[in-house]
């Protein structure tokens, strides 16, 4: 029983404190609404998250996310401007960047040699030239109500849950499909023996290239879904995506992810972007300032890759 | 073991790229007739518009060399402006005070980041992205607009010359020197170098390597903290974004990588580091001269930089991300 008790992975403890410690302070968060709504808000960056999981259990970092969910909110703003029968070109044209990116990126990557972090921030860099460039440095356009449905929309009146907001619809169906992927085929076994020792994966005839190709691309499509969904409760603005990269990090880092390959699982990393979440929104209820988020964002990055290494250490893998 | 002969064209390889851009901007001020930025003067001045990020990526090629990183030093020059600005308040007897406090904070926080990867075994760009948001958070919650002033006597550091050369130049070419001297001449800069390449090896052949991690992540942040200095020197007073605005990290990473020293570790050293800054600020006058858009200037640095990298990472036949 307590063999079995220490396998739970620790992010699923801190989540249900945090949860009690929110319903304690804040019975809102009892209510569908309440809860509902918080979902809501963690449902870009828990996407975002576990995209950012391949490319962390490929080995590597993608630091560009960020700067294409910016893109993705400018881009489909200017693109759109209020006209609501374009919605659905858009939305594949953004999805076709993101593909764009990520390929790009791992390419540079495979062929160029370049390590990770350096080829993500020069897409970075490159990304948000492009969205300033284009925008002028401003938000400019609109996106019509059918865009803002993703991000914004709440189905009303249902039994038992009463409201469900679409995006938490998206995020169970995104989460769903990355983790299939990841736990479930063949593709998910690659990708973890290439982050662990790509030598290894190499000689036992792993597609590096291919493999890696697919981990960025899952990374950049989840930053334009996530921007997409942005885009709807959020509004257009420029430093939208700024510093989301980071969050991602940090949460696939406290559900457990190692960094430099292999280990995480989705399931943990969403718990993570979750803990993450729930730690702004108690330190919300409790009125601190935003910038004390940094200090314990900072703070629980670091501890979690503590505790994980301490946890590694002695269970002796 | 064969050792491949690349070695001299990986020294070789930043002078090279230095003088391909010194051509291209000698191309483009031709090119356009604005022949008045050719002098030597110019030239040199380029440098001086680099001073902050000169600083912090000698430092940052410490942390580079041990095959870490430093992702918070952008921020430790915030702190480090706005502490000096504050302590000092426009009065000239709180100059040294206000020095020393902030060196000891870029000693403190250097320590802290060693001593988090050594001792606890984190990942160095977690543990000094974790060092950053901490920074970053402490001081904006504290500060949100400029902070003190820093006193007349202080501005010479930024404003003064000497001989017709500003003394903040100068104090880049000694600090770069110093390094230097450091790394080649001394049992500590050798450690560094042993450490980088291999810390097993140096563990095996008794070296403390812990030690030698903590003093260069310490050598990292007192630099950025020196950096500070000098940008409340230059602004007169301290405001918590100014690290932050510079995009100090990444950039100091990128000038780093582009000088030559490989962040894997073990390989480079602070005059490719020099080399590098100077490409960055010719890369910047290049787009000044020739007219491009301020935003569009972004996206070719970011091509560049990657391009840059690639020069010197398509030749190893590394296969891990």
């Amino acid at each position: 029983m307590m063999a079995r008790l220490k396998q739970i992975n620790p992010v699923f403890l801190v989540l249900a404190l945090l949860f009690v410690a929110i319903a304690i302070l804040s019975p809102y968060f009892l209510q569908p609404a309440g809860y509902m709504n918080f979902l809501k808000r963690a449902a870009p960056i828990a996407i975002l998250a576990v995209g950012q999981l391949y490319v962390i259990n490929s080995g590597g970092f993608d630091l560009s996310a960020g700067a294409l969910v910016t893109l993705t909110v400018i881009g489909s703003s200017i693109l759109l401007d209020g006209d609501a029968s374009a919605t659905w070109w858009v939305i594949l044209a953004m999805l076709g960047v993101g593909v764009i990116v990520g390929a790009v990126n791992a390419l540079v990557v495979s062929w160029l040699k370049v390590p990770s972090i350096i080829a993500t921030l020069g897409m970075m860099i490159t990304l948000s030239g492009i969205a300033l460039t284009w925008s002028g440095g401003a938000p400019r356009g609109y996106l019509p109500e059918n865009f803002r449905f993703f991000g914004r929309y709440l189905i009303k009146d249902l039994p038992l849950i009463k409201i469900l907001p679409v995006a938490v619809i998206v995020m169970v169906v995104v989460c769903v499909a990355m983790w299939w992927l990841m736990h479930r085929t063949n593709y998910g076994k690659r990708l973890i023996a290439m982050g662990d020792n790509p030598k290894a994966a190499l000689l036992a005839g792993v597609p590096l290239t291919e493999t890696r190709i697919v981990a960025f691309v899952m990374s950049s499509v989840s930053a334009v879904l996530a921007g997409i969904l942005l885009g709807g409760f959020a509004g257009v603005s420029t430093d939208v995506g700024v510093g989301l990269e980071l969050q991602a990090i940090t949460a696939a880092v406290i559900g457990g992810a190692q960094l430099l390959g292999g280990r995480g699982t989705v399931g943990a990393t969403i718990a993570g972007a979750l803990v993450l979440q729930a730690m702004f929104t108690l330190l919300n209820i409790l009125g601190f300032p935003k910038p004390i988020r940094d200090v314990v964002q900072g703070l629980i990055l670091i501890s979690a890759v503590v505790i994980a290494g301490y946890r590694r250490r002695r269970s002796g893998g | 073991m064969n050792i491949p002969r690349p070695k001299n064209l990986a020294a070789l390889a930043p002078f090279l790229l230095l003088l391909a851009a010194i051509a291209v901007y000698v191309s483009v001020a031709i090119a356009t007739g604005q022949t008045q930025y050719l002098t030597a003067e110019n030239l040199l001045g380029l440098l001086g518009r680099s001073i902050a990020l000169g600083i912090t990526a000698i430092g940052q090629t410490f942390a580079i060399l041990i095959a870490s990183i430093d992702l918070s030093v952008a921020n430790l020059i915030s702190v480090s402006a706005v502490l000096a600005s504050s302590i000092m308040s426009g009065d000239p007897s709180m100059m040294l005070p206000a020095i020393a406090a902030v060196l000891a904070v870029g000693v403190v926080v250097g320590l802290i980041n060693g001593l988090v990867i050594t001792q606890f075994e984190v990942n160095p760009l977690i543990a000094t992205l974790g060092m950053a948001l901490i920074l970053q958070g402490l001081l904006s919650a504290t500060f949100n607009n400029f902070a003190g002033e820093v006193p007349e006597e202080f501005q010479v550091f930024a404003y003064g010359q000497v001989g017709g050369i500003s003394i903040s130049l100068i104090f880049l070419i000694a600090l770069t020197v110093a390094a230097w001297v450091f790394l080649r001449f001394t049992r500590a800069g050798s450690n560094i170098y042993s450490v980088g390449g291999n810390p097993d090896a140096s563990k095996l052949a008794g070296m403390r390597t812990t030690r030698v991690v903590i003093m260069a992540h310490v050598i990292c942040s007192v630099c950025a903290t020196i950096a500070g200095l000098y940008l409340a020197s230059r602004l007169r007073s301290g405001a918590p974004w100014i690290g932050r605005d510079g995009v100090y990290d990444l950039e100091s990473i990128a000038v780093v990588v582009i000088g030559g020293t490989a962040l894997s570790g073990g390989r480079g050293g602070v005059w490719g580091t020099l080399m590098g800054v100077m490409i960055f600020s010719l890369i910047d006058s290049i787009f000044n001269i020739a007219g491009v858009d301020a935003f569009a200037k972004q996206i070719l640095r970011g091509v560049i930089i990657v391009a840059a990298v690639a020069v010197y990472a398509v030749r190893s036949r590394r296969i891990e991300a």
